[in-house]
């Protein structure tokens, strides 16, 4: 698959990086360009070409929020229209403060996502895993959700997880989503497939 | 990666944030004690020929050391060799004029014991505290770090004259105290590559926090690091150090008991704060073995682990977290002692060959 990632970050290096070994096509992106990813692309994650956002958004089908909730709503809102998002963002108030007009919506952070970027598909996972266990738990069993409104979008993101080395398990719609989200149960929590049931 | 042949020497030592101790009642006893405890740790660190010991700005009634340039004068008074420094200075909530005025204070009183090592803040209690607003997180760090380092640059009596977005501008004012050399100044990063790379541009020591997961993870930032050093000139400058959880005991059945208890209780804190779920034992476990983030283990078995890891990384510093969750003070102290005394000196001797 051609993965699109945004941020070059923690998660976004690892995600690159996990995405790679497992054979997909990766590029990466972030806000102060593509020549600022030169070096640690070429470290970190050699394969992954660093484009810039527009390039990468024009380029990809399969885009990843690599990045703080905060900076995602920053992006232009309609730049990813037609595209599938995989929401990996958190509204994380303890770690990166409040945002009151979100926290007026009411929606689960992925509603808001689909909201704000209302003329693509999003997707919400991998969240709940921290990205420094992304490449250790994999082939473990460990459960990756998988939560979408749009079911072809879904499979697809399934699918993806799945050939990363992840269980994959439907997390039902962005409104359910709320039930991996911080301050729930799941969130940062390690289970399989039966200790989820 | 390999440093062939060019052995240098490992510094070993403690980092703290100012444990509270747990009462008779089970209650959460008072923070004085755990700054009287915290001087006492230092003091002995020095006494058992310790390298480094860092207080870490927290602001938690668990965590109670909310004032490092305070502790660090105090211990600068009333020890003798070893390097006392911030782990860390949330540089991006203090003002760096005061910063640098305190730790150059400490710095002249411990006779050039004393070390910044800055961060950007991955506790965010001293945010709203100080009245900072997190989504300027990184432009608060850099613009802050930046005038911390013009200070720290300053000839003698030479005035600072310097303007920024976060702080009133400074106009030819005289900055003093001034040490006879200046401070030194570590960058600290939990792992994000820009702050490796930003660690290489500005030539600075980086302080890596590595406080789960495997260690070798690691490793490629390290490499990004020393990189990035070859293409901005830097390199002579770059040093790095590993700040992890750890924790000695003679037996590591019993090291690895007890700290399970005090780091999981304080992993299930920070947990209820942040919105993630505890941890387990088992995974505790598995990070507390080889590769592992935590150091909990006997005096030999801790020492085969920094052994293996400097091989593999050239890290030449080393210090350890071992009293979060209420360790029993004297369990604090005796691990600092194994380390002083059993774990260093394994150390030098594998690394003298």
């Amino acid at each position: 698959m051609k993965i699109g990632i945004i941020g070059a970050g923690r998660l976004g290096t690892s995600l690159a990086r996990l995405s790679l070994a497992n054979g997909h096509e990766v590029a990466i992106a972030n806000s102060r360009g593509p020549e600022t990813l030169e070096l640690s692309s070429k470290i970190l994650i050699p394969g992954a070409r660093p484009l810039a956002v527009d390039a990468l958004i024009a380029e990809h089908d399969v885009i990843i929020l690599a990045l703080p909730f905060h900076q995602a709503i920053q992006i232009h809102p309609t730049i990813l229209d037609g595209k599938t998002i995989i929401d990996a963002t958190n509204y994380w108030s303890p770690v990166e403060g409040t945002i009151p007009v979100f926290e007026e919506s009411g929606l689960s952070s992925s509603e808001y996502i689909q909201q704000y970027f209302d003329g693509a598909t999003v997707v919400k996972s991998l969240n709940h895993i921290a990205y420094n266990e992304l490449e250790e738990h994999t082939g473990t069993g460990r459960v990756v959700l998988v939560a979408s409104d749009d079911e072809a979008a879904k499979q697809l993101v399934t699918e993806y997880v799945e050939s990363l080395g992840f269980d994959a398990s439907n997390g039902g719609t962005l409104a359910e989503g709320q039930h991996y989200q911080p301050d729930t149960k799941l969130f940062n929590s390690r289970f399989t497939l039966d200790e989820l049931e | 990666m390999d440093v062939k042949g060019e052995w240098i020497s490992m510094e070993l030592g403690v980092f703290s944030f100012g444990d509270v101790q747990r009462t008779k009642k089970g209650e959460l006893g008072p923070t004085s004690e755990a700054i009287t405890n915290m001087l006492e740790a230092i003091q002995l660190a020095d006494k058992v020929g310790l390298d480094f010991f860092g207080v870490g700005e927290h602001h938690t009634e668990y965590f109670p050391a909310s004032s490092p340039a305070t502790i660090l004068a105090a211990a600068a008074a009333t020890t003798k060799n070893i390097k006392l420094g911030s782990a860390v200075t949330v540089l991006s909530t203090d003002d760096p004029v005061r910063t640098f005025q305190q730790f150059s204070t400490a710095n002249i009183i411990s006779g050039g014991r004393v070390e910044i090592i800055a961060g950007r803040g991955s506790s965010t209690e001293s945010f709203p505290l100080f009245g900072y607003h997190l989504q300027d997180y990184d432009q608060l760090y850099s613009e802050k770090l930046d005038l911390l380092l013009k200070l720290n640059e300053l000839e003698k009596n030479e005035p600072i004259t310097w303007e920024g977005t976060f702080r009133a501008p400074l106009s030819n004012v005289p900055i003093v105290p001034q040490s006879e050399d200046p401070l030194k100044i570590w960058l600290a990063t939990g792992g994000n590559p820009d702050s490796t790379i930003r660690a290489a541009r500005l030539g600075l020591p980086i302080a890596y926090a590595v406080i789960g997961g495997r260690m070798s993870r690691f490793a490629p930032l390290m490499e990004l690091y020393r990189e990035a050093g070859r293409q901005y000139g830097t390199s002579d400058k770059l040093e790095i150090s590993i700040a992890s959880p750890g924790f000695i005991a003679e037996d590591a059945k019993d090291a690895k008991d007890t700290f399970w208890k005090a780091w999981g209780w304080t992993m299930t804190t920070l947990g209820k704060v942040r919105g993630f779920a505890a941890p387990t034992r088992a995974h505790y476990d598995a990070e507390s073995n080889y590769d592992g983030a935590l150091f909990a283990g006997s005096p030999q078995e801790i020492a085969d682990r920094i052994i293996e890891l400097h091989k593999k990384v050239g890290h030449t510093r080393h210090f350890f977290q071992m009293d979060v969750g209420q360790m029993p003070h004297d369990k604090f102290l005796r691990s600092i002692e194994l380390l002083g005394t059993e774990v260093a000196p394994l150390v030098r001797k594998a690394l003298a060959k």
